[in-house]
C-alpha cells in the first residue's frame, strides 16, 4: 500500500493531478445541479406569480 | 420524414423530458467506466520504461484535454445551430458547455504543467501545444464573460455564438500543433492513424477513462441544458407541466 502511495517516487506529481481532477469533477456535478435547481425555483416562482395575477 | 427526429429533439418540452430521463443512463456508466479506468491505470498497468509511475498522470491529463476540445466543438456546433435556426434547445446546450469546458481546460493545463515539471524540468514553456491550449481557456472565459455582460438572453446567445464559431479554428491547431511544429509535447499516441503507440495494458484503461469522461460530460450537459431551457422559455405553458 505504501509503495502504491509513493508512486515510484512520483507521488508529489501524480497525486496532486488526481486530486485536482477529482475536485473539478465533483464541483461540476454540484454546479450543474445548483444551476438546474435555481432555474426550477425561478420558474416555479414565475408560475405562481402568473396564477396570482389571473 | 427524416426531419421528424430533428423537430422532436428541437422541441423544448420533449427535450426537457428526454434529458431528465437520459441523465442516469450516462451518469452511472460514467462512474463505472472511470472506476474501471482508475483501477486499470493506477494499479494494473505496468510502470512506463522511461517515466516509471509518473506516466500515470496521463489517465487524468488526457481525458481532461480531450474534454477541453470536445466540449468546445459541441459548444460551437450547437451555438451555430442555435444562431441559424433559432432553436432554443441548441442555444441552451451551447450556453451549458462553457463552464464545463473551461474547468477541464484548466485541469489539462495544470496536470500538464506538473507532468512537464517532472519530465521536461519546467512548469511552463511557450510551446505551440501549451500556448494554443491556454488560448482555448481564454476563448471559454471570453465566451462566459461576453454572456455575462449582456442581460438579454437572446442577444447574449447570438453574440456569444459568433465568438464560439470563430474560435473553433483553434481546435485543429491544438490537435495538430505537435505535428506541425517542434513541440516539447509528445505526438498523439491514441488519436492518430494506424496503431496506437501503447501496449493494451496501458491503452485500455486510458480508453475507459476517455469514455467515462465523455459520458460524464453528457450527463452534466443534460442537467445544465434543462436549467438553461427553463430560463429561455419563460412563458411557455409546458413548464407548468414539466415542473409538477
Amino acid at each position: 500500500m505504501l509503495k502504491f502511495l509513493q508512486m515510484g517516487g512520483y507521488a508529489a506529481y501524480v497525486w496532486p493531478c488526481y486530486a485536482l481532477t477529482a475536485v473539478v469533477v465533483a464541483l461540476n456535478i454540484r454546479w450543474a445541479r445548483a444551476s438546474l435547481r435555481s432555474a426550477q425555483r425561478d420558474a416555479r416562482r414565475r408560475l405562481a406569480g402568473l396564477k396570482a395575477d389571473t | 420524414m427524416t426531419w421528424v427526429w430533428f423537430h422532436r429533439f428541437g422541441s423544448p418540452p420533449h427535450f426537457y423530458r428526454l434529458a431528465s430521463r437520459l441523465t442516469p443512463w450516462f451518469a452511472w456508466p460514467a462512474g463505472l467506466l472511470c472506476l474501471a479506468g482508475l483501477i486499470g491505470g493506477l494499479v494494473l498497468a505496468p510502470p512506463d520504461y522511461q517515466q516509471g509511475d509518473g506516466f500515470r498522470i496521463i489517465y487524468v491529463h488526457a481525458p481532461a484535454a480531450w474534454l477541453s476540445l470536445m466540449v468546445y466543438v459541441v459548444m460551437a456546433v450547437s451555438a451555430a445551430i442555435g444562431l441559424i435556426w433559432r432553436m432554443p434547445v441548441a442555444q441552451a446546450v451551447a450556453a451549458s458547455c462553457a463552464a464545463i469546458g473551461a474547468s477541464f481546460t484548466l485541469v489539462a493545463l495544470v496536470t500538464g504543467s506538473l507532468w512537464g515539471r517532472r519530465m521536461w524540468g519546467t512548469y511552463w514553456e511557450w510551446d505551440p501545444r501549451l500556448t494554443s491550449e491556454l488560448l482555448l481557456l481564454f476563448l471559454y472565459l471570453g465566451y462566459m464573460g461576453l454572456r455575462n455582460a449582456i442581460d438579454d438572453l437572446g442577444r447574449a446567445d447570438r453574440a456569444s455564438a459568433v465568438l464560439a464559431i470563430v474560435g473553433v479554428v483553434n481546435v485543429p491547431i491544438i490537435h495538430y500543433s505537435v505535428v506541425w511544429w517542434n513541440s516539447l509535447h509528445q505526438a498523439p499516441s491514441v488519436m492518430k492513424f494506424g496503431r496506437p503507440s501503447m501496449p493494451p495494458s496501458m491503452l485500455i484503461p486510458l480508453l475507459l477513462m476517455l469514455a467515462g469522461f465523455t459520458a460524464y460530460f453528457v450527463a452534466l450537459l443534460l442537467i445544465r441544458a434543462r436549467g438553461e431551457l427553463l430560463r429561455r422559455e419563460r412563458t411557455a405553458r409546458w413548464i407548468a407541466d414539466a415542473l409538477c
